[in-house]
């Protein structure tokens, strides 16, 4: 049986031929990004600003009728709705605020989803609602405090974990490739404002083990080149390395993506964002253990000596004695 | 690397077996197929956004504990001084601002004083502290402080009675399976699977149901009391908003001298005969119903309040001493609201308050259409991927998607022996474990193909393949291992239930995908001895 070859045997891109460029256009792309998450902002969900998040599904319907529904739901005064799909077009989200003073009493918060839900199944009568959400003001702050907390936790053991293995360098290239990786899926939350709720953060954090695996092959590859190897210059090796796993890369992430394809086209709407997020991160993350991990090392003065144990005073004072430099 | 003694070999396949085997219930009962109850099969948890159900995240005011305690050391305090001999005079006593102040009027008993209410303090935790602070100022004004630890331990006892009687509250409303843990220092988590409107549920747990009868100081002038001035000892205590028609305003009670109602042995939902209206009859243990009988026989003729949760129900006059043990509680209920009441009270008060903080219901149709698309989206990514790996790794792609099926089953296993919950982030979590499984593989065969390449013969090919491999696999999955740390930790409710999934995923994906697809091609390269391979 002929096997399929993903890439040509000996293939031999230069990759790191145009690393300038393209560290000039992903660090732009970070800023932008980043300017993007401070200006637009993330549509951050009721998980971390607190409200009332009612879901229905129209199920006869091809769509939902989102216009109608924002003029009838401010209708019964509680205030302007974010009306948003997710998944499947018939699938919605309704956002709320809390009503005031339901900090002290949870009955105000119950009331207004009642009338909302009564509303809406006495106008459409295919409207199934699928759960109703209520998070105080505390909670929320607190979820969004444990998940900044996880995320910035996760990245920096990691990276402690990789400077242990390998070298300060590796460690920093892997975290400057992770911090590359999430702002990036961050500005895509941004530009596409899909939901950013707790299920995002699991993703960003899968996001980063994901990443951070590529990362970890392209650097196991370039320190057994680098020993082996002793006299090639650094973009030549590293060259080499991203070559040498390249089928293995492809391969990898062709398989992830096989499977997040069939979870986002037929998985569960509530589930999309986090599939999305996924799925770009792959695409992200690949990138950047090519050009994010790898040339960094360049310029953060890694060489075939990394590996090799440094003199100990000893041995210096006994070169020294027998005179030579 | 490639030796498989027989004790290796069968070790390894029941480790497999066993651990794939604990999954069939979790499987079979996802196709509709039920194993008989009387096998005791552990299955898979569903969470309750596949489930449906509602989640309720209560939290107890610890500014509340902190407030009775002081009140409660008030009424010590002048309890104890009252029996001392020679009596002890104070004055100027206040429980506001967080705690307990009094002056001492014969500056010379101080020591006496401090004598008789340290036996009132107690130790709190292992550190040796004290749950109160007595400090003198000027010579004669106490001052006593809760300390952090004394309020802690409180607060701790008090949610651990919360607990107890928010199961008892959900147990009388007969829903099946409820979850009800604690969580952090002052919040209780309540799970219903099925549950689909859980207003029911919170008017029960919202009502704190503390019942107390007090004397009504009847010297109070209703002026006065609209002005918020009483009489001293005595206390406002507003009406509860009953139904048209009923008293409104507020009356003046007397402090001290009146009886809780938490000693009770029943509570029932009865009709009042003249006015048909619902009440609730109560039943006194034989303490509670000596202390009611001696409250009723000393003010005959005289009106007394009873309040729940600081609202007057009603204030009746005291016709007679109420000897039987028993009482009617009426105050224009609805049967609704009499038949909560009559559950609060037989599971017993809150001991502090507890407010809903957050709360989320899934309906079961999304979690049953959840379900489904998750299995048809995790079939058709599964049969493709086998598809691709085949492709591109021919037999030693046919080994890999072997260990893979296994992987999943034990998965499963491992989270149906051990009780954890399968979450919608959970089904993803499988996915990536997937994907993770997967690479290890890709790393294994493309090693060895370049080590063919390298002129290596089979046998050293392969064994190098999984030698050199393992490096990076187990640095990735160490990294992945804290990545899933950090989120079990620190992480919430979707986030840990994925991480947990992951955890267990790391641990099965490398025995799987390493150890087991190694004892294969070994026994296979042992049989065959072939001398080129296909890669």
């Amino acid at each position: 049986m002929k096997l399929l070859k993903l890439v040509p045997d000996n293939t031999n891109i230069k990759f790191l031929r145009w690393r300038v460029p393209f560290y000039t256009v992903s660090v732009l792309l970070m800023a932008a990004s980043l300017a993007l998450v401070f200006t637009k902002g993330l549509n951050l969900g009721v998980d971390f600003i607190g409200g009332q998040m009612i879901r229905v599904t129209f199920t006869k319907s091809v769509e939902a009728p989102v216009g109608q529904l924002r003029g009838e739901i401010e209708a019964l005064g509680y205030g302007e709705p974010i009306i948003q799909r997710y998944g499947k077009p018939n699938e919605i989200s309704i956002r709320m605020k809390l009503p005031a003073g339901a900090d002290h009493d949870s009955g105000l918060s119950d009331k207004m989803a009642r009338t909302i839900t009564a509303d809406i199944k006495a106008k459409h009568g295919d409207a199934r609602v699928d759960g109703v959400d209520s998070v105080s003001g505390k909670v929320s702050g607190e979820l969004w405090h444990s998940a900044v907390l996880s995320l910035g936790l996760a990245a920096l053991a990691v990276a402690a974990y990789i400077w242990l293995r390998f070298e300060w360098q590796f460690g920093i290239g892997a975290l400057f490739s992770l911090v590359h990786d999430v702002t990036l899926t961050l500005g895509m939350f941004a530009v596409t404002q899909l939901e950013f709720d707790l299920t995002i953060v699991a993703a960003l954090l899968t996001l980063i083990g994901y990443s951070l695996n590529d990362t970890i092959v392209v650097y196991d590859r370039i320190r057994e080149n680098l020993k082996k190897y002793r006299k090639m210059p650094m973009p030549e090796l590293l060259d080499l390395s991203v070559n040498e796993t390249l089928h293995r890369t492809l391969a990898t992430s062709l398989s992830m993506l096989i499977t997040l394809t069939a979870l986002l086209l037929l998985g569960p709407g509530v589930i999309f964002g986090f599939t999305a997020a996924i799925t770009l991160g792959i695409f992200v993350g690949t990138y950047s253990s090519i050009y994010m991990a790898a040339p960094i090392l360049i310029w953060l003065k890694v060489t075939s000596k990394s590996f090799v144990p440094t003199d100990s005073a000893l041995d210096k004072q006994e070169r020294l004695a027998r005179g030579e430099a | 690397m490639l030796e498989f003694p027989r004790w290796k070999v069968i070790w390894l396949w029941s480790l497999t077996l066993i651990l794939a085997a604990a999954a069939i219930p979790s499987i079979a009962s996802t196709m509709g197929y039920e194993l008989p109850a009387s096998l005791h099969a552990p299955k898979v948890n569903l969470g309750l956004d596949l489930a449906g159900g509602s989640h309720i995240l209560l939290e107890a005011d610890a500014a509340q504990v902190r407030q009775q305690r002081i009140e409660g050391m008030d009424e010590s305090v002048r309890g104890k001084l009252k029996q001392a001999n020679p009596d002890i005079r104070i004055s100027d006593i206040s429980n506001r601002d967080g705690a307990l102040t009094f002056l001492v009027e014969d500056p010379s008993k101080v020591d006496a004083v401090r004598e008789a209410i340290l036996p009132l303090t107690n130790g709190a935790g292992l550190t040796g502290a004290r749950d109160w602070k007595i400090d003198v100022v000027d010579g004669n004004r106490f001052v006593l402080t809760p300390t952090p630890e004394g309020i802690d331990l409180a607060v701790s006892q008090a949610m651990e009675t919360a607990v107890e009687v928010v199961r008892k509250r959900i147990d009388a409303l007969g829903t099946r399976e409820p979850t009800i843990i604690r969580s952090g220092a002052n919040r209780i988590v309540v799970q219903v699977p099925g549950l689909q409107d859980p207003q029911a549920l919170k008017n029960l747990l919202g009502q704190t149901a503390k019942l107390e009868f007090k004397l009504v100081d009847t010297t109070a002038l209703q002026s006065d009391i609209q002005r918020g001035i009483v009489p001293p000892g005595s206390e406002i205590v507003p009406y509860a908003a009953g139904k048209d028609g009923g008293p409104v305003g507020s009356i003046a009670v007397k402090r001290l001298g009146g009886i809780r109602g938490d000693q009770l042995t029943n509570a029932q939902v009865t009709n009042n005969q003249q006015t048909n209206e619902p009440q609730v009859a109560i039943t006194f243990n034989t303490e509670g119903g000596a202390r009611f009988a001696k409250l009723t026989t000393q003010n005959v003729n005289k009106p007394f309040a009873i309040i729940l949760d600081g609202k007057v129900l009603s204030a009746p006059n005291i016709n007679e001493p109420i000897l039987g043990g028993s009482a009617v509680i009426s105050g224009s209920f609805t049967t609704q609201a009499a038949s909560n009441l009559a559950i609060s009270l037989r599971s017993g008060a809150l001991p502090v308050d507890l407010k809903v903080v957050e709360e989320r219901t899934v309906g079961p149709d999304l979690g049953a259409d959840s379900i489904r698309k998750g299995m048809i989206a995790m079939a058709v990514g599964t049969l493709a991927l086998v598809a691709f790996i085949l492709a591109v790794y021919g037999r030693f792609g046919a080994y890999a998607c072997i260990a893979l099926v296994f992987n999943v089953m034990m998965i499963l296993g491992v989270m149906a022996s051990i009780g954890t919950t399968l979450t919608l982030p959970g089904i993803a979590g499988f996915v990536l474990t997937i994907g993770a499984a997967v690479d290890a593989n890709v790393l294994i065969n493309e090693r060895i193909r370049e080590e063919r390449h390298r002129g290596r013969r089979v046998f050293q090919a392969v064994e190098t393949g999984y030698k050199e491999a393992s490096r990076a696999i187990f640095d990735a999955n160490i990294t992945n291992v804290i990545a899933a740390m950090s989120m079990a930790a620190f992480g919430t409710g979707p986030v840990r239930g994925f991480a947990i999934v992951l955890l267990i995923g790391i641990a099965t994906s490398v025995f799987t995908a390493v150890t087991l697809t190694r004892m294969w091609v070994a026994q296979w390269l042992r049989k065959a001895r072939p001398t080129e391979i296909a890669l």
